[in-house]
């Protein structure tokens, strides 16, 4: 996600990086490519439009201009506003002090409320939680039926609800809530209709449901593809039901991403989680901040180390981050590597966190075809302890030996070696190093 | 027609009448057009299709000397939004299939024009392709039960093509007009999904020659630039006829389509205008041009 906005507006900082001084001729070019990699990104031009302004003002000021290194000024601003629009470090989702706390999910059609809902239950269980799950969804034909289905998949509990019980809405929400409060849930998940904003009676019924339940977090469910229209849409939810926070759908696609910036800056709400697939697994906590570095290019590395901490074996990393250092990295080492990197998901989008600059500067280039690091297993296996440990002693007969047994082309026998010497190579290198003790 | 239409769009009205103002004022051209360019982007027309609209109208405009920008405005979108035959084949049998990424309104849709060929005396059978998704076979399944049509649908997580197949055999030996075939949403950049995609086509005009007459691609009209790629990504890898434009009855102005009209060279065939099977439109330039700047 927000790739092409992220090299559309890494392209700006490198242009304003190559002008020594700043002018106001120079920031007004600057700003009008922002203002384009914004609206190809489908941010509102009116968010676009203050965003610039803003910039602009504190750019062109005195001890900016004067500084010497206005560059690295001009960038640091648009990280600051970027941040700031994005909404600054990321927040927890929010328990009530006595239980049940409950969680209002809002939005238009077709946003991805119900998937949300189970993905929202899954995660919370993942907390030590026990959620139950309702919907209010009378009006779409099979919504019931679709997160009873959903709830059942994920061995959750799920509240049936009925239009005759609705007929009397105080009376079906209180029944509602005291069977929550009995069986000791905590939290309750609500998926609603979705509804056009401009749907008084649909909204009205929004705000009753709301004003009886007391929800500790009403939820705006917004699809990431969304265009210009997404400022009109989340500003009249927050204006007419009132808000607390924001999950962002479909960043598993290749949308840029805007209406995330537009969002949260008409509604001033956090996104707290973004989803990025299908599956009830594919739900992930939203770092404001790390976003605004991923989208200047200066990479996410934190999100990276969580990924690696959640999924990878620590004492397994360890031992590689040390042999890194002392570079001791084997094969042997690669192959493991290989096994815990299948375990943190597609390749391509582990790279995505990785600084566009610096050491890793070519690895964006690289070829990440999640089937090629099978086959390099395959490739790994079929070589001698003493290979592994030192491969410069692979000569042309071991290499269609390898090759053999483990059924590959032997082009491709080389091609590993030749990407591992390369890996070396980067390795060893000092910016390299120096990263690695940072860490 | 119209009528319907602009009752239904009647809401999104405000920013349009703050063009009709625009249009009204007598200030400087390059003023108007600067205006002109915001209101586009905001209708999510995107940057080069607006810059393109743009310049035509700022050189149409000099040539002849023209101070009604509007009615040039409005000639300009209409001729690109009638660059391409939006004609609908309604030769039958026919077999249609609705694509698209989710969340787009692809089930309402297939109701709508199941509703719409049932009222012109056509009989019309609905195969629920999508396996995948939870309920989403039972949602067609209610649909097909409410308009009183037979609906195909096979196992959950079954092979979609092997649905579309049984469906097909149903259809021939019924001797039906119109199937029509509701795939899973599926976003465009999952590649083996794609695949499947193009697997439900083969497996039509296997069975039947000069199936499906039409695939159209179910766009939501909040949806922003990645519209084009979108449109894109599934007219490579099934082969879009005409786009099915949803969601009108919202504040979202659909201005995409206009860029993908401009790019790719589709046409709209039909517009969704609210949740009930009988909001549908046929797609008209004129009207939509209309309804967009009135």
């Amino acid at each position: 996600m927000f790739e092409q906005l992220a090299e559309k507006i890494q392209r700006t900082l490198k242009f304003i990086r190559g002008e020594g001084k700043i002018t106001e001729k120079n920031i007004a070019e600057a700003l009008k490519m922002l203002r384009l990699a914004f609206l190809e990104a489908d941010v509102n031009y009116k968010v676009v439009k203050e965003f610039e302004a803003r910039v602009k003002a504190r750019a062109l000021d005195q001890e900016v201009m004067m500084s010497l290194t206005p560059a690295q000024h001009f960038i640091k601003i648009v990280r600051d506003e970027l941040t700031e629009i994005l909404g600054g470090e990321a927040k927890p989702l929010t328990f009530a002090g006595h239980p049940p706390s409950v969680f209002m999910l809002v939005g238009l059609q077709g946003s991805g409320k119900t998937t949300t809902s189970g993905k929202l239950a899954r995660y919370v269980k993942g907390l030590g939680r026990n959620p139950l799950l309702v919907s209010f969804d009378l009006k779409r034909l099979a919504a019931q039926d679709q997160l009873r289905i959903i709830s059942k998949s994920l061995n959750l509990p799920f509240y049936g609800m009925t239009a005759e019980k609705m007929k009397n809405p105080a009376e079906a929400l209180k029944e509602l809530m005291t069977f929550t409060r009995n069986r000791g849930y905590d939290p309750l998940i609500v998926d609603t209709a979705g509804r056009l904003h401009i749907d008084e009676e649909l909204m009205e019924e929004l705000r009753l449901v709301r004003e009886i339940l007391e929800p500790t977090e009403v939820i705006y469910v917004g699809d990431a593809m969304t265009g210009q229209d997404a400022v009109r849409s989340a500003q009249a939810f927050e204006e007419k039901i009132g808000l607390t926070s924001i999950i962002l759908t479909k960043l598993d696609g290749d949308a840029r991403g805007g209406a995330a910036l537009s969002i949260v800056y008409v509604t001033h709400k956090p996104i707290k989680f973004i989803g990025v697939g299908e599956k009830f697994d594919k739900l992930e906590v939203f770092h404001p901040d790390r976003m605004a570095s991923r989208i200047l290019g200066m990479g996410d590395i934190l999100s990276l180390i969580e990924k690696a901490e959640q999924e990878a074996d620590l004492k397994e990393a360890e031992e590689i981050a040390r042999k890194i250092k002392k570079q001791q990295f084997t094969l042997e080492d690669f192959r493991k590597q290989l096994q815990q990197l299948k375990k943190m998901g597609s390749l391509s989008g582990l790279l995505d966190l990785l600084p566009k600059a610096g050491p890793f500067k070519k690895m964006g280039n690289l070829d990440v075809d999640d089937k090629k690091l099978v086959y390099f297993e395959a490739i790994i296996n079929s070589m001698t302890p003493a290979e592994r440990e030192n491969p410069r002693i692979i000569d042309g007969r071991r290499r269609a030996r390898i090759a053999r047994g483990s059924g590959r082309p032997i082009q491709e026998v080389n091609q590993l070696l030749k990407q591992f010497f390369e890996m070396e190579k980067m390795l060893k290198k000092s910016d390299f190093q120096k990263l690695m003790k940072n860490i | 027609m119209f009528d319907k239409l602009k009752q239904k769009l009647s809401k999104t009205r405000e920013i349009f009448s703050r063009m009709e103002q625009l249009f009204q004022s007598s200030r400087p051209r390059e003023e108007l057009l600067e205006e002109l360019y915001e209101l586009l982007i905001l209708a999510d027309v995107g940057v080069s299709t607006t810059d393109r609209i743009i310049s035509g109208l700022r050189d149409r405009a000099r040539k002849t000397g023209s101070a009604d920008l509007k009615a040039l405005l409005k000639q300009e979108l209409v001729n690109l939004l009638s660059s391409q035959p939006a004609a609908v084949n309604e030769t039958w049998p026919a077999v249609w299939m609705l694509v698209g990424v989710n969340g787009g309104g692809k089930t309402t849709s297939a109701a709508k024009l199941a509703y719409r060929y049932q009222s012109q005396g056509k009989k019309v059978m609905l195969a629920a392709a999508d396996t995948f998704r939870a309920a989403a076979q039972e949602q067609l399944q209610l649909w097909g039960k409410k308009l009183n049509l037979p609906v195909v649908q096979g196992q959950s997580g079954a092979d979609p093509a092997s649905v579309v197949y049984d469906a097909i055999q149903s259809f021939k030996a019924r001797n039906y007009d119109l199937l029509l075939v509701d795939t899973a949403g599926r976003l465009h950049t999952y590649s083996n999904l794609m695949a499947e995609l193009e697997k439900i086509k083969r497996v039509i005009s296997r069975e039947i020659a000069g199936a499906p007459q039409e695939i159209l691609l179910v766009l939501d009209s909040t949806i922003g630039q990645n519209a084009i790629v979108q449109a894109r990504e599934f007219n490579r890898f099934s082969g879009i006829t005409g786009i099915f434009l949803t969601k009108l009855d919202g504040t979202a102005r659909g201005g995409s389509v206009l860029a993908v009209t401009d790019e790719l060279h589709l046409p709209v065939k039909f517009m969704g205008i609210g949740e009930s099977e009988k909001d549908l439109l046929e797609f008209s330039a004129e009207s939509f041009v209309e309804a967009l700047l009135s």
